[in-house]
Formats: C-alpha cells, structure tokens, sequence
C-alpha cells in the first residue's frame, strides 16, 4: 500500500453532479479492492491552459488515496475508457498534506476567477515581477488583478 | 605563486556580484507544488519556457524538481507548453 494522488480533468459539458458521481465510480474502485481516499477535492471547473480534445476547460477532480499497485493500475485502466475523462495524473506521494491544497485556497481567496471565458490566446496568466533576466528584480508582490 | 594570485585578481571584473541563495533552499523557502501555479508562473518565461538556474539561482536539486513541477502543470494543462 502507498500513498498516491491522483487527479483527473473531466469534460467541460457535464454537470457537476456528474462529475461527483464519477468520482464516486472512482474512488468505489480504490475503496473496494482495500484501498481508502485520504483526501477529495472538487476544483471546479477551470479554464485549460491549452485545448485538450477541442475542450477549453475542464472540471478537475483530486484524490489523495492509499492503495496497492493492483488497484492503481484498473483504476487507472478505467479512466483512460471513460471518454468523460480528458486527461488523469496519477503520482507517488510521500505524505498527505492536511488541510486543503493550495487549489482550494486560492479559490477561497478570489471565487470569481474563472468568468472571464472569452479570453481566447492569452488564457495565461502573467505576472509582471516574474523571474526574466535578473534574479535581483524578484519580488513576491502580485500585481494580478 | 604571488604572481599568479595578482594576475587573477587583475582579470577580475572591477565589481563581482554576490550569488544570490536559493528560493528553495532555507528554512522559510517555498513547497515546490505542481499545483502552485503562481508559484511555477515565476519560473517560466513569457513564453512558457523553463528559466535556466543560472538565472533564477535555484539550486541545481531544486532545479530539477521544479522542473518536473512545471512539467506536471502542463499536463494537467494548468499551464501553457507555450504562449505565442
């Protein structure tokens, strides 16, 4: 048994309470063959940072679970035929970090982040202060809006 | 072998900038997090592009984790392979 966490992107046209109970199928294949969910989070729908299977967002969905490799690997067998499911990473984590991860906390901070939807090439973000020539200009200050 | 010492100091530029730490080594330093977007966004160029650590003076271990950090995140596509 191992800790892994694992996080897959759903497509942007199902609802989601769909989501929920794919996830549920999910986390019921983990669960059954002895294994347990630590951790579930629901990031919500969120916009990709490129087009995947002509899909510009996606609801992403994340598992910290512990489960031996067997499992893992129909778990992972069964993502990749759910035509639902965009895209999973699956990896080896060494301990499950309490509390919400920094997805959850950024959502908190600013709810509305994923409305403006129309934005077409620039679906990145971009921060003035980033790192370009000199690592002396660094600073921690966002200037995001 | 004092010669040799004057030459070298001779060749030397007239101000040697110091070598500034790295942003993840150090108690208070930062989780490198695929996750942390914000956090990766920094280590990239305008145009998506890895910055090298000669650059960003992160260490060459910490280099290495950021940029399977960085290469998670693009993955999940919480980051761009590219910007044009």
């Amino acid at each position: 048994m191992r800790l892994y966490e694992s996080v897959f992107i759903a497509r942007q046209d199902i609802t989601t309470a769909q989501v929920e109970t794919m996830a549920d199928e999910f986390a019921e294949i983990i669960t059954s063959a002895g294994g347990s969910i630590k951790k579930r989070e629901y990031w919500g729908l969120r916009a990709l940072a490129y087009r995947i299977k002509k899909n510009r967002k996606g609801h992403y969905t994340m598992f910290n679970i512990e489960t031996g490799s067997e499992a893992l690997r129909e778990y992972e067998r069964i993502m990749g035929l759910n035509e639902d499911v965009l895209r999973f990473l699956n990896i080896r984590i060494d301990e499950v970090i309490e509390g919400p991860s920094i997805m959850m906390q950024a959502k908190t901070e600013r709810p509305q982040r994923g409305a403006r939807d129309d934005r077409d090439d620039h679906d990145g973000e971009y921060d003035s202060t980033k790192i370009e020539a000199y690592p002396d200009q660094t600073s921690d200050e966002k200037s995001e809006g | 072998m004092t010669q040799l010492e004057i030459k070298r100091e001779a060749v030397r530029k007239p101000f040697n900038r110091r070598r500034k730490a790295c942003p993840f080594s150090g108690p208070s330093a930062p989780k490198i997090d695929y996750k942390d977007t914000k956090l990766l966004a920094r280590y990239t160029s305008e145009r998506g592009k890895i910055v090298p650590s000669r650059i960003s003076a992160v260490s060459a271990k910490k280099q290495r984790e950021l940029a399977t950090a960085i290469k998670r995140s693009r993955f999940l596509a919480l980051m761009p392979y590219v910007t044009s």
